[in-house]
């Protein structure tokens, strides 16, 4: 089985910033607002080095999106950045209707999100907004799951026309995906082989499904991890031809099972080739404070969470 | 001096245009259309710097944004009568599979339309956008924008209003459409503004007050003021004094046609107060 390791732990956020200062050295169109979270969102490098293309708009996100979805005309690629829930919830009209409804080339770019934000707690803790996002017609919908993948998931938004909801997190994670790594849209990412269970993952919880992979392993339960990066447009392809030869499926994500990755995993099956199915996932619930690893274990959306489930799934077979 | 008979004589047949639209599907909003007709017909005839043709990005040339989406009857007639589309198309407004939806949209393609609007106080935002852009393309042209009165309620105006002065978006002329009305009855009775000059002022815009808003000449000759105090560091604004239902004896003095179309009775008596001058669709 192949296995993965790691030599450096970095946020996410700090991908995304990587990213955005090389598209302000590569793409004189590419412009970034923020709402009062520059350092949260490792924007200091764009605009250290693009000050006139860099708009500092105050806590006004309402605002901000409409200013974004206005610099569209006249060619510009606006990135916005501030957290998840002041990015998606807190603007969602401005968003539904000067962005996607208008079809406006802006990329909503999403840190903090989910339960590792951590001590902060349910006010920023956004475990809907892949949900809300991936709902609105023409969004498309990405959650990296490291440092490398959120950098190379930055550029490619750049070279897509149209909106894109790009999330992130705060939290340091493991880095083992490659750093001159090509970002498809839209296209799966297949990380180890399997045959007794296919796990999708997104996001944070990626590295978890790999962890889980290697436990289940000693224990002779052969999983197939799937990498999905892109929630929206999804890669059916690649899940059903995984869940043809596991036929059951776990699905992981740092979101609520209302609106996320699993649901749009569900109707896949459910139209081609229904199959048993396992959700982690939070349970139409909010976070609270503490330290993100406390989170991830009492919300059960670690490797464990993900071992018993494969398990529970292979069960139903 | 421009022709502002030709100008009047467009008025009357936009008039037209408002209240044969909004009766035939029964529903839209031709009060407040009527009451900006003046100023649409003027901004597009006379004070925009517009190229041929529709292009998205619009560079090298003034762009408009409207706010208040619901006024899409006089919008849509004014865009049709400067060329941006058939006029023959306006009689599809709001029917099943029309470019000409209930608010304006740029989902359909429509020609001249660059944002949707229709759920209110986003415009300004919109408008400050592309008004950057035009600076950050070194374009010198102007970015206009329409807002109800009653839309300043909305909340993101204020942030809008706040950044624009900080930002010098001097580049920008947004017009309130000051006719006292909405849906609820007044807005001072709905939610009373207070000074709507003393507050943009007292967030640092430039305010150029056009008290007869439905006279040709004084949106002429206000217009004029406010282009000429862009490019000096703030933002401006127009406080657009007009008449909701203007040109329509029974529509006019009440908000009881923000959204009201008229009957066959009140439409003939509405037409015969505006005779046709350069043909209708």
């Amino acid at each position: 089985m192949k296995t993965y390791t790691f030599t450096e732990k970095k946020d996410t956020r700090s991908g995304f910033g990587a990213g955005l200062a090389e598209l302000g050295r590569t793409n004189p169109n590419v412009v970034a607002l923020c709402a009062d979270l520059v350092g949260s969102l490792k924007m200091d490098k764009f605009i250290e080095e693009n000050p006139e293309r860099f708009f500092q708009v105050g806590i006004a996100e309402a605002n901000m999106m409409g200013i974004a979805a206005g610099l569209t005309i006249g060619g510009k690629i606006p990135f916005t950045g501030t957290f998840a829930n002041f990015s998606t919830g807190r603007v969602y009209d401005q968003i539904r209707q000067s962005i996607a409804y208008s079809g406006k080339n802006v990329k909503i770019c999403a840190s903090h999100a989910g339960l590792t934000l951590g001590e902060d707690g349910a006010t920023h803790q956004i475990l809907e907004d892949i949900g809300l996002m991936k709902m609105l017609p023409g969004m498309v919908v990405i959650n990296p799951c490291d440092y490398n993948q959120t950098k190379a998931a930055t550029l490619a938004i750049a070279e897509h026309n149209g909106p894109v909801y790009l999330r992130f997190g705060r939290p340091s994670v493991p880095i083992f995906t490659p750093a001159d790594q090509k970002f498809e849209i839209g296209k799966a990412i297949k990380m180890t082989e399997g045959t007794d269970v296919t796990i999708v993952a997104t996001g944070h919880l990626v590295w978890e499904a790999l962890e889980a992979s290697k436990a289940l392993f000693e224990e002779g339960i052969s999983a197939e991890v799937i990498n999905i990066h892109t929630i929206k447009p999804l890669d059916e392809e690649a899940i059903l031809k995984s869940v043809a030869k596991t036929e059951c499926v776990v699905t992981a994500e740092e979101h609520n099972y209302l609106g996320g990755l699993g649901e749009s995993v569900s109707r896949v099956l459910t139209l081609n080739n229904p199959a048993p199915q396992e959700f982690v996932a939070t349970n139409d619930t909010f976070g609270e404070s503490g330290t993100p690893a406390q989170l991830m274990e009492k919300y059960g959306l670690n490797s464990a969470a993900i071992i018993k489930k494969a398990k529970a799934v292979i069960a139903r077979k | 001096m421009p022709n502002t008979q030709h100008l009047k004589d467009l008025t009357t047949q936009v008039r037209r245009d408002i209240l044969r639209m909004v009766h035939k599907v029964n529903s839209g909003h031709p009060g407040g259309s009527l009451g900006c007709a003046e100023f649409f017909v003027t901004l597009y005839n006379e004070i925009m710097d517009r190229n041929e043709g529709f292009d998205m990005d619009g560079i090298g040339e003034d762009l408009f944004f409207l706010s208040n989406g619901h006024i899409s009857p006089v919008y849509y007639s004014v865009l049709a009568r400067s060329g941006y589309f058939p006029v023959d198309e306006l009689n599809t407004f709001r029917l099943i599979n029309s470019r000409l939806q209930g608010h304006p949209t740029t989902h359909e393609g429509l020609p001249g339309i660059r944002i949707a609007s229709g759920s209110l106080g986003q415009g300004m935002s919109v408008a400050i956008g592309a008004a950057q852009a035009k600076k950050l393309n070194k374009d010198s042209h102007l970015i206009y924008s329409l807002h109800g009165d009653g839309e300043l309620q909305e909340g993101q105006n204020w942030e809008a209003i706040m950044y624009a002065s900080a930002k010098k978006v001097d580049n920008l002329i947004a017009t309130v459409d000051l006719n006292g009305k909405q849906i609820d009855g007044a807005t001072d009775d709905v939610l009373a503004m207070g000074d709507v000059k003393a507050k943009f002022e007292a967030f640092d815009w430039v305010v150029v007050e056009i008290k007869e808003g439905n006279d040709i000449d004084a949106i002429l000759k206000g217009m004029a003021e406010a282009k000429s105090k862009t490019g000096q560091g703030k933002p401006v604004c127009v406080l657009l004094e007009t008449m909701m239902g203007n040109g329509v004896d029974f529509m006019m003095h009440t908000h009881a046609w923000h959204g009201k179309a008229p009957n066959d009775e009140q439409l003939a008596s509405a037409l015969e107060q505006n005779p046709e001058t350069l043909g209708d669709y």
